[in-house]
């Protein structure tokens, strides 16, 4: 409930007026990505882009979507995404699970650390991590470059690492908020640790589960500087940063620049588009506390 | 309160209990062994994953920053410099002050600009507008974006003789202004783009701030003949100081990884210099300078480590007091 403002209707039209026109200049670059994408090459060398468009056509979408190879690049991104957001949230809400429903001496040193680590710039760890990565062997059926450097496995794994600081931290936040007798419930009733977190405790943060899930996704999938440095083999890029090599070989002209880059954005605006109410309770669950 | 009551104790349970953590939560119940091992696992397993590729890399930069190493060879050829590249990078490397003041303009650019931008969408949309969700929407659909695409759909608006700035100001045929070329204004374009996209994000946590506002709060101002001005800056802001803190906390996160925009318009080079550049530089350039690298890694982490201490303070003071 929020008490009724006194202010006259012409406030209200001129506050309407303004939101309308902040959302479209917002949006402003987006639409203009979506009108150069549809106008072909010819029309925009001979009249400029700042012109009206002689006719609207999807093929530079098409062309997008076969001369870049857009497919093979779409599945390297779910080989990596896919399986790094279901570990990172098992991992976390075990973790989380550990810290907010015991009392054990680490309890608050261990939240810290996750914490902290998701706070650190990437750069400060990505020499050292290439090294390590450099020499971890991997066997030829795992990565064909032997070693953890190069592989989509590394990917996954530093996706994991890092992003498991965020969801522990919000994970934790969330389940202290589950009263202690459910646990205490299921423990009576003789279930062990695992059954308590699985069964019992998993299932109730479906909420936050959701949420993270959304956001994520998001975050993994628009990844560009692990992959850039982790993923030294073109064709094993993921799609974001496998457009930034395509910039320079396939796309000779705008439009296609602006349909490729529309094309990469699809999944996430899917994702924003169905799941906005996730997406939101995801990027606000860690701040809102206290 | 469920402290009053006390724990069930498993029976057969030689565990010893932790009664020194008793009187703190009564959460503490003791485990049978094989309940101890799971849950060891179930923390054990993820810290060990989060540690090796974190923390010891984070903690291997500090190491490497006192060393030159050419990464050729193993660790024996490592050789030690001690402060050598921190004294050369302070003293004889070009890039690193441009870089340092680069970030500190970005730092302070989203610091004022998207704050405040957000700040006041959210208390405009902090009432029940009519298409209220549509706006909000609108407002942080950006953020689904990753700031490399940013970049590359900004560069549509802001190319010479095509983009649509030019154009619109009526300076393409004539005397095309090149946004993202001169290093004089490029960081600024470049800062506009990157504060579009994180004037929704501020703009979301202060509207989830905003709604944990008591509403009881507004109208006890309002019936004191308070009006909007003093009822915002007297009674609503006080309230928001935590999310004030994950504002910053969040921005100067965002300000210090910048990487992604820079490197897709010029590889952050010609005006566009940045910390994070130039530490991913010597991985992915030619030449591999570990310990330089590593150098500047460190003095990233050191301008990190403040924000993040203060966070961690600010958000686990309660705890420690629970």
């Amino acid at each position: 409930m929020t008490f009724r403002p006194r202010s006259i209707p012409l406030g209200r039209i001129a506050l309407h007026v303004f939101l309308v026109l902040t959302c479209l200049a917002t949006l402003a670059p987006l639409l203009w990505a979506l009108y150069a994408s549809l106008r072909t090459y010819d029309d925009t060398a001979r009249n400029g882009y700042f012109s009206v468009a002689e006719s609207l056509t999807f093929d530079n979408f098409t062309s997008a979507w076969t001369q870049a190879d857009l497919p093979h690049y779409y599945l390297n991104t779910l080989i990596v995404t896919l399986p790094a957001l279901l570990l990172v949230l098992l991992l976390s809400s075990m973790v989380a699970f550990g810290v907010s429903r015991f009392s054990f001496r680490f309890n608050l040193v261990l939240l810290m650390l996750f914490t902290a680590g998701n706070l650190l710039p990437q750069q400060v760890i990505v020499t050292p991590l290439y090294r390590l990565y450099l020499l971890t062997p991997l066997p030829r059926w795992l990565s064909d470059s032997e070693v953890l450097l190069d592989s989509q496995l590394g990917l996954v794994l530093i996706h994991v690492a890092f992003q498991s600081g965020f969801c522990v931290f919000v994970l934790s936040n969330y389940m202290k908020t589950i009263p202690n007798e459910i646990g205490e419930a299921a423990r009576v009733d003789g279930a062990g640790v695992f059954r308590q977190y699985w069964q019992v405790i998993l299932p109730l943060c479906r909420p936050a589960l959701a949420a993270l899930a959304t956001l994520e996704f998001t975050w993994i999938y628009n990844d560009f500087l692990w992959a850039l440095v982790l993923i030294q083999t073109g064709d094993k890029m993921p799609i974001t940063s496998a457009l930034q090599n395509l910039k320079g070989t396939f796309f000779v002209d705008n439009n296609l620049v602006a349909a490729g880059s529309l094309l990469v954005a699809l999944p996430t605006l899917v994702v924003f588009f169905t799941l906005q109410r996730q997406f939101i309770g995801g990027l606000t669950l860690g701040s809102t506390k206290g | 309160m469920t402290a009053s009551q006390s724990p069930p104790e498993p029976a057969g349970t030689s565990a010893p209990s932790p009664t020194s953590r008793r009187g703190r939560r009564r959460r503490a119940t003791a485990l049978a062994p094989r309940d101890k091992l799971v849950l060891g696992l179930m923390l054990g397993i993820p810290s060990l994953v989060h540690i090796a590729l974190v923390w010891v890399p984070a903690l291997g930069s500090i190491g490497l920053s006192f060393s030159s190493w050419d990464g050729i060879g193993g660790f024996a050829d490592i050789e030690w410099v001690g402060f050598g590249n921190y004294v050369d990078i302070f003293t004889r490397y070009p890039r690193f002050w441009p870089a340092v003041q680069h970030n500190l303009t970005w730092l302070l650019f989203l610091l004022v600009a998207p704050t405040a931008a957000g700040l006041l969408l959210a208390v405009l949309l902090d009432r029940q507008l009519r298409f209220g969700r549509i706006y909000q929407s609108a407002l942080y659909l950006p953020m689904v974006l990753s700031l490399a695409l940013v970049g590359f759909i900004w560069q549509l608006i802001y190319q010479p003789e095509q983009g649509l700035l030019n154009n619109v100001l009526g300076t393409a045929s004539t005397d095309p202004v090149n946004w993202l070329g001169d290093p004089d204004i490029n960081l600024y374009a470049v800062l506009v783009a990157a504060g579009w996209r994180h004037t929704g994000y501020v703009m979301l946590l202060y509207l989830a701030g905003l709604k944990s506002v008591d509403p009881a709060l507004k109208e006890a101002a309002a019936l004191d003949g308070a009006n909007a001005w003093q009822t915002f800056f007297r009674v609503t802001f006080p309230v928001l100081k935590p999310v004030n803190v994950v504002v910053l906390v969040v921005t100067v996160i965002e300000g210090l990884r910048a990487f992604d925009i820079v490197y897709v318009i010029n590889k952050g080079r010609n005006g566009l210099e940045l910390l994070s550049v130039l530490v991913t530089d010597n991985i992915i350039g030619e030449s591999s300078r570990i310990g330089w690298g590593s150098a500047l890694a460190v003095v990233l982490l050191l301008i990190s480590l403040g924000f993040i201490v203060t966070y961690l303070i600010q958000v686990f003071r309660e705890e420690g007091r629970a």
